[in-house]
């Protein structure tokens, strides 16, 4: 007997990720200059670092109730305000060890086996295998570049959406960009209470956009009591290694999220509780600091890419944009790029259906490499 | 053209060209130059200089700071002092204070016994000058909001989801 043998089916069903590949391309180049990486080049707020390590001078070092500190609880409840969101911090919310836990909880808690889990593509990596973790089937729903890659009634009802039982969706979006007006997503979320879904709405880039305020599904008629709304301070406030985020949705929704938490998890890492609270409380100007920073280059990165030539929709939110691989052929460009240009960018097909032929470029770094990589992909387009 | 904006750029890096300032606020290249003309003209933008570590310079290069305190008559204010003192080009910065003194003055010069000298000989004489204190610079840790030093490594993964 090897152990090999005795994996489960549904660990086995998930392939190898496509961005390991490219990872591991990227390694072995000397002096790369990465456009690949998905998340902030910041450090978190000062006042949240001190806050942390004041915590553990003070010996906050055992485990929070399951859902969270209370406070950090009010503190989110608080803060949602500003999307139009409103949930009690009692029994409403739950803090857990990164948006991506809260995902995976959701999926425990709504997947039966069989059950179809629509995903909007491209997407982040995460979500077809942790559907398919909980025994979802799911069902790519390809967006489309003409779209600006909102998603649609018509998408929808063209990948056969109509019959799942579960949607997922990401605006503003990695790995496009995208974001979604509250008029797209009413035309969504009619098609939602119309089909009888569940919606899981990740909303870890709300603090990210750029030309416009933040939207969320989750505020529309009839559509709170069917959604769960995922975020965290990873992104906003570059806290992704302290892996800190959040639930929200009706009470017997976060009860059964709770139930798997409380048994996987027991509860999110007191530290980074504790750098979250202070983050709510007193960061607000550092994250409005690092959004004009990452406008600035948005706005150079999509200004160079058109005078290159490269074909990019106005990416509004997140810090991506996905540019159109000059021959279609995305993952070709990105290894040539890679190799004679030393530049690395993430093909789009790693993120499904719908990202093949484009590229996800991070602008998630300097100005100073911002500049330098594009002068190489303007080199290596014109050659 | 939001001149804050365009002011925030140059403080970080005044190097940048005219078209990539563009590309970043979103502007066309002539309204970007056209402004930076207009704050030079204001007299905003006084200069662009570069922002030296002498640490890694091999010729000795030495600074103080200088505290200086005067008094002032009926026909001599601060600014007749002062207009005086900044014609020296060994002043590299002088500025009137609060506090325990009145102006503070940044000297620099190509060797100690220069830099104390030019105190001794050039300011201290002064007559409404009663008396200096100079603070040789020993190590320099930031400069124009720019760290000194090695940096901190980039240490995220190369290629992450």
């Amino acid at each position: 007997m090897t152990l090999g043998d005795q994996l489960s089916d549904r660990v086995k069903q998930v392939p190898p990720s496509g961005i390991r590949k490219f990872f591991e391309l990227a390694e072995e180049v000397d002096d790369v200059i990465s456009l690949g990486v998905g998340e902030p080049d910041f450090s978190a707020p000062w006042a949240a670092r001190t806050a942390a390590i004041d915590s553990l001078e003070r010996g906050k070092t055992s485990y929070t109730s399951n859902r969270g500190m209370r406070e950090l609880r009010e503190a989110i409840s608080e803060r949602v305000t500003r999307y139009g969101q409103e949930y009690d911090p009692e029994d409403e919310i739950i803090v857990t060890t990164g948006a991506s836990e809260a995902v995976d909880l959701a999926f425990r808690a709504f997947v039966d086996p069989g059950d179809v889990v629509a995903i909007p593509q491209p997407s982040y990596i995460s979500y077809t295998p942790g559907a398919i973790f909980a025994g979802g089937e799911p069902l790519p729903v390809p967006t489309r570049a003409e779209d600006e890659f909102t998603l649609t009634p018509e998408a929808l009802e063209a990948a056969g959406a109509d019959e799942a039982d579960v949607l997922v969706l990401c605006y503003p979006n990695n790995p496009t960009g995208a974001v979604m007006s509250d008029d797209e997503l009413a035309d969504v979320a009619s098609f939602v209470r119309d089909h009888d879904l569940v919606v899981l709405s990740d909303e870890i880039y709300s603090d990210l956009r750029y030309e416009d305020d933040h939207a969320s599904i989750a505020t529309h008629p009839g559509m709170r009591e069917r959604t769960i709304v995922f975020n965290g301070f990873s992104k906003a406030y570059a806290m992704t290694g302290l892996r800190l985020g959040y639930a929200m949705g009706p009470p017997g929704a976060i009860d059964a999220m709770n139930k798997v938490h409380q048994y996987a998890m027991l509860s999110a890492p007191t530290t980074a509780q504790y750098a979250a609270l202070e983050a709510l409380r007193s960061c607000d100007d550092s994250v409005d600091e690092m959004r004009r920073e990452y406008d600035r280059r948005r706005r150079f990165v999509l200004a160079r890419f058109e005078e290159m030539g490269l074909d990019c929709f106005e990416a509004k939110g997140a810090f991506y944009v996905f540019p159109e691989a000059p021959d279609g052929d995305d993952e070709a460009f990105a290894e040539g790029l890679l190799e004679e240009q030393n530049v690395a960018l993430v093909p789009g097909s790693v993120f499904g259906e719908g990202g093949e032929g484009h590229l996800r470029v991070s602008y998630a770094t300097g100005m100073r490499e911002l500049r330098e990589a594009m002068d190489r992909i303007e080199a290596y387009v014109s050659d | 053209m939001d001149k804050q904006s365009l002011l925030d750029l140059l403080r970080h890096d005044a190097r940048e060209s005219v078209d990539d300032i563009a590309r970043q606020l979103g502007a066309d290249a002539e309204a970007v130059a056209a402004a930076l003309e207009e704050l030079e003209e204001d007299g905003v933008i006084r200069g662009y200089q570069a922002v030296v570590d002498w640490n890694n310079v091999d010729e000795e290069h030495v600074r103080a700071q200088v505290e200086v305190d005067v008094e002032l008559d009926r026909e001599t204010g601060y600014e007749e002092i002062a207009r005086r003192i900044a014609r020296f080009p060994e002043v590299a910065t002088l500025r009137l204070v609060s506090g325990d003194y009145d102006f503070f003055i940044e000297v620099e010069g190509a060797s100690m016994h220069a830099v104390s000298n030019f105190v001794s000989e050039r300011i201290a004489p002064i007559p409404e000058v009663t008396k200096t204190v100079t603070h040789f610079v020993m190590d320099s840790y930031k400069e124009e909001g720019i760290e000194l030093g090695d940096g901190d490594d980039d240490d995220r993964l190369s290629v992450s989801p």
